[in-house]
């Protein structure tokens, strides 16, 4: 378990403004945040690099704030792997094990063990710059974890990656973690990393943790524009609330209603968000359990690889997510006339 | 040809005016050499089996090799600090660092002399009060080729040192790994191949160094000295083997440093 406790730094380019955070014994836990939020410099803290300038940390219920790094048992892989470039693969890992002053056979044990579950037994002679990034980076887990910390910490791990291995090596982190219950701490600016890995995600911007939970209240409840802006919630409305009876709210939108599961009070001014892959878009008015259906003409369609980004002018604008197949078994262009609709459930209110 | 010439115009001039110094530099040099070997081997091959001759130029070796080494010992750690540190009146410090390149090296002598000297010399006077002479001494030939040579060694050493990844430094310790032993297993073997190169420019620089030490020191004499006594007293003809030889052994030396340092790069981060 790890817990920051106020934690303020200034350093460089970057600010940290009292960060509260508690990571939970076994947990996968992901800090998401846009670039130069200061989530690099957040885990140097936690790993003792650097000292807070106000604030502490505790590694299981031990205040750990003034501790040199070597003492904390804490493994860290950078987004850059930072392999020793002199040493080999297998002089890399065991860099730490032979600092634990153990019988030369448990360190061969454990290399072995560790570069089996890695797959990378064959590469223990080779020096880390004739490596590809995908075996760069298993080797950097690999020397991390083969140390037994108490807590993992990785730093854009996958960033550097083509899509392919990040896929792969996301599936290997995954299991990695279950299989040593290895309390671990990922820093990242992909939402859908974070939504794969994460148990518990926490939201940085500029300096602040602004929001912590489970990946379906970050992505589903943002706690404001800024937050709901950059974990994808495209549809961002602003209406009134018409009434709100039996946790069914109804707002009005220019001359539209939406309605939406919330508590707000009628009369107040509130922002709807709703996530595009939400919205679905049929050529007619069909009859379904969605309370909500606007039609509207198409003004934009975008593809994105395996999926489209359709704007739809309803008397609001509205984005929505759909597959390239249905798109093009729906025959969707720009102008087209359609109607679009999605469940009160996931409009989130705020 | 013209077309080429036309289109890149500037590069063909860039590369007339650089061959133009390379030149310059073979030319003295090479035809010394040359001069020396093809009209006077006789001369050469006297001057290589005369000891004062082969005294001097052992005296000069071995004075800069013991420069170097206390240039290391004391350097490399102020290197370490300079690429690694922020701190108030930094570059004050490194503007210190540069001073013994950019004054005169007679100059250097004079202060050299002025410190160093056994009649009321700051340092020379208690230091021969205990017996440690620094005038017409070997010690007194190290401390006037350390000043002017250490500036290379430290300089090449803080450039290697900026040069590896703090990154790595921090992993190091998250591994477990004290400053010490992270500055001995990853920060020195990474930055080795500057430092060597500094060492070597710092030993050849000592080597050369004449003007800074023939006023502390005229006894025992440097090949440098020899070289000016032989010119002054016989000319060019006794004074000129010394140079070749001196030229000779050194430049033989700093390409078999070099061809060392070159198989160390494989392995630098940079």
């Amino acid at each position: 378990m790890i817990a920051i406790k106020g934690v303020s730094k200034n350093w460089r380019d970057f600010s940290l403004k009292n960060i509260d955070l508690e990571v939970r014994k076994g947990e996968y836990f992901v800090i998401l945040g846009p670039t130069a939020a200061g989530k690099t410099l957040l885990l140097e803290l936690m790993a003792g690099f650097y000292k807070p300038d106000h604030g502490e940390i505790w590694v299981n219920d031990k205040n750990v704030t003034r501790m040199p790094p070597e003492k904390m048992g804490i493994g860290f892989v950078y987004q850059d792997y930072s392999l020793f470039p002199h040493l080999t693969v297998k002089e890399n890992i065991e860099f730490g094990l032979k600092l634990k002053k153990m019988p030369k056979e448990d360190v061969e044990k454990k290399l072995k063990e560790v570069m089996k579950m890695l797959d990378i037994s064959h590469l223990s002679h080779r020096y880390p710059r004739t490596l590809s990034g995908g075996e760069q980076q298993r080797v950097a887990i690999a020397r991390g974890i083969v140390i037994e910390p108490s807590i993992m910490l990785l730093d854009e791990p996958l960033s550097a990656l083509d899509a392919r291995t990040q896929i792969r090596l996301r599936e290997e982190l995954r299991r990695v973690h279950r299989g040593a219950k290895l309390t671990t701490i990922h820093v990242t600016h992909d939402q859908t990393e974070a939504m794969a890995l994460a148990d518990r995600i926490g939201v940085m911007m500029d300096g602040e943790i602004v929001q912590t939970g489970t990946p379906e209240e970050v992505f589903h409840s943002p706690i404001d524009k800024v937050v709901a802006e950059f974990v994808g919630v495209e549809n961002i409305i602003e209406g009134i609330v018409e009434s709100s009876e039996e946790g069914v709210t109804t707002i009005r939108i220019n001359d539209h209603i939406i309605e939406a599961i919330s508590s707000a009070e009628a009369g107040s001014r509130v922002r709807i968000c709703l996530r595009p892959e939400s919205v679905t878009i049929a050529p007619s008015k069909t009859t379904s359990s969605a309370r909500n259906t606007f039609s509207g003409a198409i003004t934009q369609l975008v593809p994105l690889g395996a999926t489209y980004r359709v704007e739809i002018d309803c008397g609001f604008p509205l984005v929505a997510l759909i597959t390239k197949t249905s798109v093009e078994d729906l025959g969707l262009r720009v102008g087209k006339k359609v109607c679009a609709s999605f469940k009160a459930s996931s409009v989130h209110v705020f | 040809m013209i077309e080429k010439i036309k289109r890149e115009g500037m590069l063909v001039a860039f590369t007339l005016l650089g061959f133009l110094i390379i030149a310059f530099i073979v030319v003295t040099l090479g035809n010394m050499l040359a001069t020396q070997v093809v009209q006077d081997l006789g001369g050469l091959i006297k001057a290589a089996q005369d000891p004062v001759v082969l005294d001097s130029i052992w005296l000069s070796m071995y004075t800069a090799f013991l420069a170097t080494l206390v240039a290391f010992i004391f350097g490399v750690p102020l290197a370490y600090i300079l690429a690694r540190k922020e701190f108030l009146g930094k570059s004050l410090i490194e503007s210190i660092v540069d001073v013994p390149v950019v004054v005169p090296h007679t100059a250097a002598g004079i202060a050299l002399y002025t410190v160093f000297m056994h009649h009321g010399g700051l340092i020379g006077a208690p230091l021969s009060s205990l017996n440690i002479v620094c005038e017409d001494a070997v010690l007194g030939i190290v401390f006037a080729m350390l000043f002017v040579s250490a500036p290379f060694l430290i300089n090449s050493a803080r450039d290697g040192f900026k040069s590896v990844d703090p990154r790595l430094e921090n992993v190091a310790r998250s591994l477990g790994a004290s400053q010490w032993h992270t500055f001995c297993k990853i920060s020195f073997p990474l930055a080795f191949r500057h430092i060597l190169t500094g060492s070597i420019l710092s030993w050849a620089r000592a080597i050369s160094e004449f003007g800074a030490v023939i006023f502390l020191v005229s006894w025992p004499r440097i090949a440098p000295l020899l070289m000016y006594e032989r010119f002054e007293s016989y000319g060019l003809s006794t004074s000129r083997p010394i140079a070749v030889l001196l030229i000779f052994i050194c430049l033989t030396i700093f390409i078999f440093l070099r061809l060392a340092s070159m198989r160390w790069q494989r392995h630098d981060s940079d």
